[in-house]
């Protein structure tokens, strides 16, 4: 291949988990946006070469769990100004458009403070089907990541009403008839069956995995029983992606490890598990303890399970979900504004703003459950790291959160400023292991791209996506991460050393599962009768998307 | 955005009918609209209301030049050309309208005024700007409209007069549906309508409650009281909205016994004595209904995409409207980068109007203002606003010529399905071209 146009990365130290490789010095070669074979002829000459010696290469960051994009993280835009004015500015360049930050930052500037961070993939988790066209005119204005977005369906009608009627195969072809409509990536359950009651009563959720959903008459078990199967069967790369009920509850983690327990052996993802992982009395803040160790250890012992953790930081944000009535309960603790939004026949929304005080109990045990997560699941290709962004806190926090687990010293300084009931109410202050280079390229990239099922990310082999991290290695592995020296998106130089280089857009990566298309019909009559928009209007075609990757 | 250049041809004396178009007359954006084209003419529009029907129907060409400069005809290079000099000159550029356009084409001018460190505003601002205000300070509990097609059983409108300018609203969307949860539809439902007049909406109340003329305030404030249980004195009651307080606890009672209550407000909410205050109490209602039984509420929109506008400013600066970059970064700030103001305190020195048209609905000193600087201007006709700007460009109709997407007042998106071409350029189009020759003065390499 004499013509190509090859970028050589030249004696890096290369931590490339998927291919067994733990920090060695390594050439890269890469031509046309991908990881190539070195030239055999020995007159072929990179047109550049990028000295890496006593540099750390990484395959580019993914974020598996975040909102970034769509109709609530706009609302949340729209509704916290406060923050933005007294966040840092974000001033235009010549080549980069200007953005606002706190807590939800403006589409461009999330697109470059996630690759000023190394992050060259993020998915929106959380996008109601209604408003797929909105996530991605969003996304086409969010730079220098790869993109994608899971659709909500654990409160959806027609999903309900063919469990409740007992037809897997209309449940199978709707799923994939909806994530072909949608352009989107993979199934998301919110608070299966919980939503659809609180659009019909007041206060009204769920309370367990055998609650009745009236008019529907199923049970969240059944919702997440029969989506994982009908995931399954449709080859999705990733199955579902589910957010428990009761998510923040005392005494929450009997319904995670029955939800976990109900997936029968299908593959399933847990997200945000530290929201779900409490013990203590129901509604009882005041006998709130952890309970990681218990469902960890079915994690550990169980190969289907995959779980993200949804890290809390200390500090200010904005909590935002699909969970229409964790919002409501959210804003009835902390008083301030509150979003509400039901979408028809889909799913519900709640926005609210919050505050982590590491001097509250309650909040420091998030904090402290979050890194019990990261520490006592042992094998780090089956935990992955998030806040929720910016649920538990920002994506910018992760160089800190990468900190606190290669550093057990640190770890337990910041303990120290916590009151001392975690202690007893957790085990973080007994656990002394501390993550490899290696874990943490697992945990941020390697890991949530095969839980993913994405083929091209996550490692350096030949012919992945050339989506490369590197950084310059430092003592305080917050400063390491926080700054890398380069981000490579695509075999282009997007970020150097914090400063854009090169927007490019990115892909929006999405399935086209093979369904049968002869229940279709079925779909657009119940989808007639109640949408208030029209069946032909509803697909979102591919001009959305400034560039198009069918996953696998 | 390859549904904005799509060519829409037909032979001449051919039949076309185009299915679910997209109406953008009003904030209900109707997709349902069946159009039959003949010789670039829209001879029916099946479904579509007498608005509707109007905007279809009655749209033709403007035979008029594409492009003007000083008032003749130019090429619209020349235009494009003398547009960019007039934003990249001046001190205080700004950018304003944008709602009746499509989101492609908002997106571009929100590069624009990026690139000139301008000041973007939107309708938004004249219009429901103080509900934007209010949702900032206590949120807002709200859904898309078929939830309340298939639940709302207590449908209220406050301010507002659907019939006349939302008239498809009652039977598509608030009280005639048969829904999912409301299988008689109209017979299911109550709707109360709260007014200062009895406007012709009024009609298909069950219950009209009319107040005091600027009394909505003290007339929210008062079934804010009821719903928590405050004793009220009837007389003040009575004195200060001019409705009797069995009035208001019946209502209370009705609101609190609904099972999904839904209150729809206009700008006879947000355009009168209290303004953001009002909208921020009937937001604040609605909350506080959720303590009793669910209940939502929606400010009805005008303009076909200003939901759109919200939501393109909102994505790409972090702010909904009056959005300032003279210092390179997005700040928010009503009632100084608020276009009626920037105008009215002499403050812009040059600007781009979208769809809209200062120069009949804005204050004196605005208008005399905008008179006496240069500026762009965009629309599908000769308006007061074109006539006096420095270049004027004649764009196309949006869903009628082009396509593109709009936001329904309820956020959710919609494309559009453009019945035939126009002569004339798009406004993606014009401004796509503006943004190149600005990138280039100003320097922007990407």
């Amino acid at each position: 291949m004499p013509n190509l146009d090859y970028l050589k990365i030249s004696q890096g130290t290369v931590y490339d988990p998927a291919n067994g490789i733990d920090g060695e010095i390594r050439d890269l070669w890469i031509a046309e946006g991908r990881i190539v074979d070195a030239p055999t002829d020995p007159s072929v000459r990179p047109s550049r070469t990028i000295d890496a010696a006593g540099l750390v290469v990484m395959p580019g960051g993914i974020d598996m769990h975040c909102h970034i994009a769509g109709p609530k993280v706009n609302v949340a835009r729209k509704m916290r100004p406060e923050e933005k004015r007294r966040g840092v500015p974000m001033p235009r360049t010549s080549i980069a458009h200007s953005g606002t930050m706190g807590s939800v930052p403006s589409t461009f500037a999330t697109g470059y403070k996630y690759a000023g961070l190394g992050y060259t993939t993020a998915f929106d988790a959380a996008i109601p089907p209604l408003g797929a066209r909105h996530a991605h005119e969003e996304f086409d204005d969010t730079p220098c990541l790869d993109k994608g977005f899971y659709v909500l369906m654990g409160n959806n009608h027609f999903v309900m009403q063919s469990i409740q009627q007992n037809e897997p195969q209309k449940l199978k072809a709707f799923i994939g008839w909806l994530l072909t409509a949608t352009k989107g990536f993979a199934p998301k359950l919110v608070n299966p069956g919980g939503v659809e009651v609180w659009k019909s009563h007041q206060a009204g959720n769920v309370s367990g995995l055998d609650s009745d959903v009236d008019h529907f008459h199923v049970t969240p078990r059944q919702i997440i029983r029969g989506v994982a199967q009908a995931a399954g069967e449709l080859g999705l790369p990733h199955p579902v992606h589910i957010h428990c009920n009761n998510l923040g509850m005392p005494g929450n983690w009997h319904t995670t490890l029955d939800t976990m327990q109900s997936l029968e052996g299908h593959r399933g993802h847990i997200t945000h598990a530290q929201f779900h992982s409490y013990g203590g009395g129901n509604g009882d803040e005041n006998t709130f303890n952890s309970k990681v160790l218990p469902l960890a250890d079915y994690v550990n012992s169980h190969s289907n399970i995959t779980i993200d953790v949804g890290q809390v930081l200390f500090g200010e944000t904005t909590s935002m979900t699909g969970d229409g009535p964790l919002g409501y309960f959210l804003s009835k603790i902390y008083g301030g504004k509150w979003f509400s939004g039901d979408t028809e026949m889909e799913s519900g929304c709640g926005i609210t703003p919050i505050k982590y005080k590491n001097k509250s109990l309650v909040h420091s045990l998030q904090w402290a459950i979050g890194l019990e997560w990261y520490l006592l699941v042992n094998d780090p290709w089956r935990v992955v790291m998030s806040t929720d962004h910016p649920n538990g806190g920002s994506f910018l926090a992760y160089p800190q959160i990468i900190r606190l687990l290669m550093d057990r010293t640190y770890r337990q300084d910041v303990l120290k400023t916590c009151p001392p009931e975690i202690l007893q109410r957790s085990t973080l202050g007994d656990l002394t292991r501390e993550y490899t280079l290696n874990e943490i390229a697992i945990i941020t990239r390697a890991g949530p791209a095969r839980i993913l099922g994405l083929k091209d990310k996550g490692h350096l082999g030949i012919g992945a996506d050339a989506d490369i991290t590197i950084y310059t290695p430092h003592e305080n592995k917050e400063t390491m991460f926080e700054l890398p020296r380069l981000v490579i998106k695509s075999g282009r130089i997007v970020v150097e050393q914090g400063e854009i280089r090169d927007p490019l857009i990115g892909k929006t990566l999405h399935v086209q599962p093979d369904y049968d298309h002869d229940l279709e019909g079925s779909i657009q009559e119940w989808f007639e009768k109640y949408y208030s928009i029209r069946w032909r209007n509803y697909p979102v075609d591919s001009s959305y998307m400034h560039e198009s990757c069918v996953v696998k | 955005m390859a549904a904005t250049t799509e060519s829409t041809a037909t032979p001449p004396g051919e039949l076309k009918i185009v299915q679910d178009a997209t109406c953008t007359f009003c904030g209900c954006v109707c997709d349902d609209i069946d159009l039959t084209v003949q010789d670039n003419h829209i001879t029916e529009a099946k479904r579509a209301c007498v608005l509707g029907k109007a905007w279809f129907l009655n749209h033709s060409i403007e035979d008029r030049p594409s492009c003007l400069v000083d008032g003749k005809p130019a090429t619209l290079e020349a235009g494009y050309d003398r547009a960019a000099q007039i934003l990249t000159t001046g001190k205080y550029p700004i950018i304003y309208g944008l709602s009746d356009s499509p989101c492609e084409a908002q997106r571009v001018a929100v590069s624009i005024v990026d690139w000139i460190n301008g000041t973007i505003d939107t309708t938004t601002s004249v219009c429901h700007g103080p509900s934007g205000m209010a949702f900032q300070g206590v949120g807002e509990v709200t859904c898309s409209l078929g939830e309340v097609a298939n639940r709302g059983d207590l449908i209220m409108f406050w301010g507002s007069n659907p019939a006349e300018s939302h008239p498809r609203h009652f039977t598509k969307y608030s009280l005639m549906p048969k829904g999912m949860f409301l299988p008689n539809g109209r017979k299911d439902r109550t709707c109360v309508i709260v007014d200062v007049r009895r406007t012709k909406s009024a009609k298909a109340a069950d219950i009209f409650v009319q107040i005091k003329p600027r009394a909505d305030f003290e007339g929210l404030w008062t079934l804010r009281a009821l719903a928590k249980g405050i004793d009220l004195d009837p007389k003040v009651v009575l004195r200060d909205t001019g409705v009797e307080l069995a009035v208001w606890t019946d209502l209370m009672a009705r609101m609190k016994a609904a099972k999904f209550g839904v209150i729809f407000f206009g700008m006879g909410v947000t355009m009168t004595r209290g303004k953001h205050a009002n909208s921020e109490a009937l937001l604040a209602l609605t909350r506080d209904m959720n303590a009793y039984t669910r209940f939502v509420a929606k400010p009805n929109r005008g303009h076909g995409n200003v939901t759109g506008a919200d939501n393109v400013v909102a994505w790409r600066t972090g702010y909904p409207f009056g959005v300032n970059h003279s210092r390179g970064y997005p700040r928010f700030n009503p009632g100084e980068y608020t276009t009626s103001d920037t105008l009215a305190n002499g403050e812009a020195d040059c600007g781009m109007t979208i769809a809209c048209d200062p120069m009949a609905n804005f204050s004196q000193p605005a208008r005399q203002h905008l008179s006496s600087i240069p500026y762009i201007a965009l629309d599908t006709k000769e308006t007061p606003t074109t006539r006096a700007a420095a270049v004027a460009f004649t764009v196309a109709t949006y869903g009628i010529n082009t396509g593109g997407t709009v936001y329904r007042m309820d956020d959710v998106p919609i494309p559009l399905r453009p019945a035939f071409d126009s002569p004339h350029p798009s406004d993606f189009e014009v401004l796509t071209q503006i943004e190149r020759r600005v990138k280039k003065i100003v320097g922007i390499t990407s």
